[in-house]
């Protein structure tokens, strides 16, 4: 499977990091080699083996419904780049009409 | 720019819908799904988080058992397949609303599937499929700064409140609603009332639309006829109520249906319904799934419920709505038309709160169902959303048993009630209203009626006892309705007869 420059350009637009052109021929194929690893492993990886999503062989691992102290509010705002308001202030959302 | 739209009928005369419909349901566990910071509404800003529910770094959710078993017996109402194994997985996007840029929810292992509703459309049965039930986490709550109305557009800045965030809400998805024709509308707020119902009788929620513990957003596409393929949807969000339920639809039917008219196709989108113009805009570009990159959740192991607690849970299910239905009109003895009303106007569960404060059905009925019907049709708020008590209103009808008040009075005493002047019997101190019943204070306005009316005083003295009903009526608008007509009765005829 060849990853293009473009298709390198839709997922750092998704993950919101903005590179150059030059970034993106640059890192194309090395996600490639990445992707063709992967493919490596899934060549093994026969019918008979279920896919892994965890490592620890744990299901049903619950806390019960108990409410325990929350932070303090200044603490919490402490790591807000701004506030105001006593809320997160953050820029205007881009790319939405409502 | 207002689209143009289509006059209904004709819309539905040329086209047939389909609709989909997903409805999030906050739970009311005490904490949230991955931590344990408190749920409550309304507390002040970002004073009910932690490092879990900001997404701070090293940060680790544990999943509250509640939610689950909540999650499960919805499902289970649903008459849906509870999972044997299923995983949470990540749903990458980058909003502020979300301090994690992901959500955890689950995707292609929902904890419940392949279900069922029957709601009752104008006293007909309609039956709905549920495609599926999943647990997630709710999103923060964002407060759009500059623009006019609060919303996003035009504004400079927004200000974001993490208390809401983390809290367990279960998405409940319907599978394409077809065969509805004109009755759409009707047939989405019939299912959304139905859930409301059910979930509240299992009472994981508290299901209050507009506090948004209830929220529905609503596809519908439109196609030539009903085997022509399936129409380009559109999804209604921000859809807040039972009533805007069937008004959003119903736009976005004429809206579309007179684009197609005109040979323009449907844009898949997001749009947003707005309450006071009573039409829809366009919203960002739907994502499509692959653009979340769903992945399992690696933080939280796999949720195996076992048959055996499944079982555990199903019995502790409330008795099926229409089941319910029956056995009430049976206890209480309406009639089936009573019961439609009390249905339809979403008195149910209210009236029998009432009935359990110890008021008598029929009495119960005719407040919600007329008056306060009434009232809240007035002001285009929910029967439950008004701001009177089942237990203030039997104690209302309590007053009335007593003789404290007529009918009447009680109708000013709601007023009270629901302006803010406390309980009924505060309201009728209050304002005066009790009705009188003091023998001195009837007797001189008994004496009063009869000096104004010496020919009907005549007529009574010469054996017209009906004749009585002139100066009842003559004593009441004397003392403004107060005065206790049965005494005013026997006064009279004690004078006279
Ligand atoms: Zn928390």
């Amino acid at each position: 499977m060849a990853l293009t420059p473009e298709d390198v350009a839709k997922l750092a637009a998704l993950a919101r990091i903005d590179l150059t052109g030059e970034e993106l021929q640059h890192l194309a194929p090395q996600l490639e080699g990445i992707l063709e690893a992967v493919a490596s492993v899934q060549q093994v990886a026969d019918a008979d083996i279920p896919p892994t999503s965890h490592a620890l062989p744990l299901t049903n691992v619950f806390r019960p419904d108990e409410v325990r102290p929350s932070l303090p509010r200044e603490d919490v705002l402490a790591g807000a780049p701004a506030a105001e308001e006593d809320r997160f202030r953050v820029p205007r959302i881009l790319g939405e009409e409502a | 720019m207002s689209a143009a739209v289509m006059d209904y009928d004709e819309a539905l005369a040329a086209f047939d819908p389909v609709m989909g419909l997903e409805v999030h349901v906050e739970l009311s566990t005490a904490s949230k799904m991955f931590c344990g910071c408190s749920t409550a509404f309304g507390a002040p800003p970002n004073t009910q988080t932690c490092p879990v529910c900001l997404g701070l770094p090293g940060a680790l959710p544990v999943v509250n058992r509640t939610a689950v078993e909540s999650a499960i017996r919805i499902g289970l109402a649903l008459n849906c397949s509870i999972a044997e194994w299923c995983r949470f997985a990540r749903k990458n996007y980058f909003y502020p609303d979300m301090p994690k840029n992901y959500q955890i929810s689950q995707y292609d292992e929902p904890i419940a599937f392949d279900g069922w509703v029957e709601v009752d459309v104008d006293g007909e049965p309609f039956r709905i499929e549920i495609e599926r039930a999943h647990m997630e986490e709710d999103t923060g709550k964002s407060l759009h700064v500059g623009g006019s109305t609060g919303r996003i557009h035009g504004a400079s800045h927004s200000l974001l409140d993490y208390n809401r965030s983390g809290v367990p809400l279960i998405e409940i998805v319907t599978k394409p609603i077809t065969g509805a024709g004109a009755r759409a509308p009707e047939v989405a707020r019939a299912y959304v009332a139905h859930l409301r119902d059910l979930l509240r009788a299992l009472g994981v929620s508290d299901v209050r639309m507009e506090q948004g513990s209830l929220r529905c957003d609503a596809n519908v596409s439109l196609r030539p006829d009903p085997a022509a393929p399936l129409g380009t949807r559109t999804e209604t969000k921000n859809v807040n109520s039972l009533r805007s339920v069937e008004r959003a639809l119903r736009y976005e039917i004429t809206r579309q249906a007179a684009l197609l008219r005109e040979g323009t196709p449907v844009t898949q989108e997001t749009r947003h319904w707005h309450e006071d113009t009573g039409t829809t805009t366009a919203g960002r570009s739907k994502e499509t799934a692959e653009d979340y990159r769903y992945f399992p959740e690696p933080d939280l192991v796999p949720v195996a419920p076992s048959r055996e607690w499944v079982e555990e849970l199903r019995a502790t299910l409330p008795e099926q709505p229409h089941l319910r239905r029956k056995r009430l009109l049976a206890e209480w003895g309406y009639t089936e038309l009573e019961m439609r009303d009390v249905v339809s106007s979403g008195a149910l569960e209210l009236i029998e709160q009432t009935v359990a404060a110890g008021c008598a059905p029929q009495a119960a009925r005719k407040w919600w169902v007329g008056e306060l019907a009434r009232r809240a049709n007035e002001t285009g708020s929910e029967l439950d959303a008004l701001p009177i008590s089942p237990a203030q209103v039997a104690q209302l009808q309590q007053l009335v048993e007593a003789g404290t008040i007529n009918d009447k009075l009680a109708r000013q005493v709601i007023e009270g009630v629901l302006a803010g002047e406390g309980e009924p019997a505060e309201v009728v101190e209050s304002r005066g209203l009790a009705v009188v019943s003091d023998d001195d204070a009837l007797g001189a306005a008994v004496d009063a009626a009869i000096a104004a009316n010496p020919d009907v005083a005549e007529k009574i003295r010469g054996g017209k006892v009906q004749a009585a009903g002139a100066l009842i009526g003559a004593v009441m608008k004397q003392m403004r309705g107060q005065a206790d007509a049965a005494r005013v009765r026997e006064l009279i005829l004690a004078r006279l007869g």
